[in-house]
């Protein structure tokens, strides 16, 4: 292969989650003409935006090779608290979301604990405060829907400067996590900790307080989530949340973050992953396929993408190998 | 003001009641070197542990720049201007030049806890220009050689501004080349007045550069003096506790005529390139090559760890049709290789585990394939003992505890339980004392007296003259010199691994 030839595959394999992205939606262009209209991509960005800042969450957390399994459940638990103080002690709406926020601040924390201090493998810890969470949740509501008075639903409606303000909202989130991860000495030593955690503490960093910042991270940014999701909905039920732990964890290794810790960026990332998944599911509306067949496409697309990845990745590393011998 | 700038007086350290330091004193002298060099397990570590302020130690004193000092934690000791090389780097390869240095303290912006971006990259590009290292300082990590690595290492180090450096067998992964570099950039760091610990098994480069020599042997210094007054046999002697005579055990046997391997014309693009040579029973068969000759290579190719394009491999003259590792421990051939700890070995599991891995099947004779778990446990017991394995129970042990040597042992062991007709060994004594040396090439010589083929690859001339019926070279994935024993020659066979990078 010559010279330009390996750069051009380099390339290609380098974005391959961009390549995908733009493939897929003009798949979708083609077989929807509707789809490439200007209110579909609106959809597919406020859709997008309470995943978004739960994958914002998880990508720090996968950082530093650790999972978070409970944002669903956190996402559920911290508005139902606020939907109820607003309606049973009429607090008010201010009041009632800083709660909101508070109460999935301290769910991250009891996960950081537990993890930092216990030593308890993330994968169980977050697993035992899925159960935990929801069962609490469903305790204080009595598994009923709680419904939202409209002040709080009208605002997922609102527009700021010509946008929807779920969109800003994530928008200004990822920014801030994006620059946090790439400027701040912090968000480097989360990668450094990620990438060999024995090697972290011999350089004298402080990897306890570094992983338990990105489970607080992860439940504060479960909890916005929860109250941006909840603005659009306007009703908790008792399924609210459920199962977005894994759209998140899809969504943040379809933009390029790995399981293993070290590898990911929040963009083009998360983001990327993020509307991909999101782009999906409003695609598969649009050209009518079967309800009961979207989970199954959805499943093959992120196979594909994830299965790409692992090719990508040992095709990359094969050409940038230093070789032995210079054959002619 | 005294001559030295650190004094260990009277240090001794117990791990449960069982010492492990006794009664260290030790002198490094201002803007000097001091080789360290003792046995695995003689407490070199422990003693370096105290100094960089890990560990505490129990009694004793010590002085730094005439005061007295008392690390408590790493980061005390940094700031007291000592700092470590390890020999297992420790670098985050995620991360760029410049990151690496300063991750534990990254210049803001001010009072920001922003990284400034603009002073790291100066900081970087002076340091980096300091060692001669012409790196941009924003490449990962990842893709650098280990020789640029140790190099990184060694900025991060200066960063501190440090007055001592102490080195621990910096140069295990380096190719000669790098080594060389390295050696140049410690002689100019001394002249700039640091003072350095230097660590290492390589006897030879210890009395290149070092001013004073300390040598430990169970905890206790068992020799010390200025170097001029040392020869390696001296410091073996005093390192062992014991002359030891020979570096490496006679030979018992001969190697026969009948051929146990033959690779013929193998070639795979980019690594080797037509390869062809004959492995007999009894023999033990050396490679020479400088790193990045395609030694490893060509034996992961024999072992079916990586595909052939073209070529031949026949064992016990029978054409190997599907080459993988499966095929080749049916075949009886066994692979040793060069990176123990991530290649080798399962560290966290028990040696147990570690040695019965290949053959279990052979311990699973009846029908419904259950592992009889009583004999394995006894064969393991038995090549413990063999190889004198130095650890606690097998079942329990994990090889992380264990001193290089004795993970080395575990390696083979396994291998041993397999009872191999071709043992091929990828640098098997890197890394390892020199007791532990002659115990593994002692282990190699009673495999070619049983009458299997041994393929020994190493780096090191002498051990390959010292062990070896006969050594091929290779250099650029080529075979390009063959030796018998007759012919041994340490100039010769040098020179000819070297002769195809001058030429071209």
């Amino acid at each position: 292969m010559s010279k330009t030839a390996i750069k051009f595959k380099l390339a290609i394999l380098k974005n391959t989650p961009f390549i995908l992205f733009v493939c897929i939606f003009i798949i979708f262009g083609i077989l929807s003409p509707k789809f490439f209209q200007y209110e579909n991509f609106e959809n597919i960005a406020t859709s997008a935006s309470y995943i978004g800042i739960v994958t914002v969450g998880m990508t720090f957390v996968l950082l530093t090779a650790g999972i978070d399994l409970s944002v669903g459940s956190n996402m559920f638990l911290s508005a139902s608290i606020a939907g109820l103080l607003i309606r049973d002690l009429n607090a008010p709406i201010w009041l009632a979301l800083l709660c909101a926020v508070l109460v999935g601040t301290l769910y991250g924390g009891i996960n950081a604990f537990f993890i930092v201090k216990l030593r308890i493998l993330p994968f169980l810890v977050t697993l035992s405060t899925l159960v935990a969470g929801r069962g609490l949740g469903l305790l204080i509501t009595k598994s009923q829907g709680v419904t939202l008075p409209e002040s709080i639903s009208n605002w997922g409606a609102v527009r700021v400067v010509g946008l929807p303000v779920p969109i800003i909202i994530y928008a200004v989130i990822a920014l801030i996590a994006h620059l946090f991860l790439k400027f701040f000495p912090m968000g480097r030593q989360i990668y450094a900790i990620g990438n060999d955690p024995e090697a972290a503490k011999k350089a004298g960093l402080n990897t306890d307080r570094s992983i338990a910042f990105v489970y607080i991270i992860s439940g504060l940014l479960a909890a916005i989530a929860g109250i941006v999701s909840v603005s659009q909905m306007g009703i908790v039920n008792a399924g609210f949340g459920d199962g977005d732990e894994f759209d998140a964890i899809a969504a943040a290794v379809l933009g390029g973050t790995s399981l293993f810790g070290g590898i990911g960026t929040i963009f083009p990332g998360a983001v990327i992953g993020t509307i991909l998944i999101q782009m999906v599911q409003a695609g598969l509306v649009y050209t009518q396929v079967d309800m009961y067949i979207q989970p199954l496409i959805q499943a093959a697309v992120i196979f594909v993408a994830v299965f790409l990845d692992s090719i990508r990745s040992r095709e990359i590393s094969k050409i940038e190998k230093r070789h032995i011998r210079v054959e002619n | 003001m005294s001559e030295y700038i650190l004094q260990l007086k009277n240090i001794s350290k117990y791990f449960f009641g069982v010492p492990a330091l006794k009664n260290i004193n030790l002198e490094l002298r201002k803007g000097k070197m001091l080789g360290l060099i003792g046995e695995n397990g003689a407490g070199k570590s422990t003693m370096m542990n105290i100094i960089g302020g890990v560990i505490k130690a129990d009694e004793g004193s010590m002085v730094l720049k005439g005061e007295e000092y008392q690390p408590d934690g790493p980061g005390e000791a940094t700031d007291a201007g000592i700092t470590f090389i390890h020999q297992e780097l420790n670098l985050f390869t995620n991360l760029s030049i410049e990151e690496n240095i300063y991750i534990s303290s990254f210049p803001t912006i001010g009072r920001l806890p922003v990284i400034s971006k603009g002073a790291i990259r100066t900081k970087t590009r002076e340091l980096l220009d300091s060692i001669d290292l012409k790196l941009s300082p924003d490449i990962l990590v990842e893709k650098l050689s280990p020789g640029e690595r140790q190099l990184v290492e060694i900025a991060k180090a200066l960063s501190s501004k440090p007055d001592i450096i102490i080195f621990d067998e910096p140069t295990t992964s380096l190719t000669a080349r790098e080594t060389k570099k390295l050696f140049e950039l410690i002689n100019k760091l001394r002249d700039q007045g640091i003072s350095m610990i230097y660590i290492s098994h390589i006897l030879d480069d210890v009395l290149n550069l070092v001013d004073d020599i300390v040598v430990l042997k169970d905890g206790e210094v068992t020799d010390k003096g200025a170097k001029q007054d040392f020869s390696i046999q001296r410091m073996v002697s005093s390192m062992v506790g014991r002359d030891l005579e020979q570096m490496y055990p006679e030979r018992t046997s001969k190697p026969s005529n009948e051929v146990v391997l033959e690779v013929s014309n193998l070639s795979q693009s980019g690594t080797i390139h037509d390869v062809s040579f004959k492995l007999h029973k009894g023999e033990i068969l050396g490679v020479f090559g400088l790193m990045g000759s395609g030694r490893t290579e060509m034996a992961r190719i024999i072992f079916g760890l990586d595909p052939y394009e073209s070529g031949e491999i026949a064992v016990d003259g029978k054409k190997i049709t599907k080459s993988s590792p499966q095929n080749s421990i049916r075949n009886r051939i066994a692979f040793v290789t060069e990176n123990r700890r991530e290649e080798g070995l399962l560290m966290h599991s028990t040696i147990l585990d570690n040695i019965q891995l290949v053959s279990l099947r052979e311990y699973a004779k009846t029908i419904l394939k259950i592992v009889d778990s009583k004999k394995v446990t006894e064969s393991i017991k038995d090549v413990v003992k063999m190889l004198k394995v130095k650890s606690g129970p097998v079942e329990k042990t994990a090889p992380k505890s264990l001193s290089g040597g004795n993970q080395q042992k575990v390696v083979i062991g396994k291998w041993v339980m397999a009872k191999p007709k071709i043992f091929m060994v990828d640098e098997p004594t890197r890394g390892i004392d020199v007791g532990a040396k002659y115990e593994v090439y002692t282990i190699l010589n009673q495999f070619a007296s049983e009458g299997s083929g041994v393929l020994i690859i190493s780096s090191e001339i002498e051990e390959l003259i010292g062990v070896c019926d006969r050594i091929l070279v290779m250099s650029k994935g080529e075979i390009v010199g063959e030796f018998s024993a007759s012919e041994f020659d340490k100039e010769r066979i040098v020179g000819s691994a070297f002769r195809q990078n001058v030429r071209c």
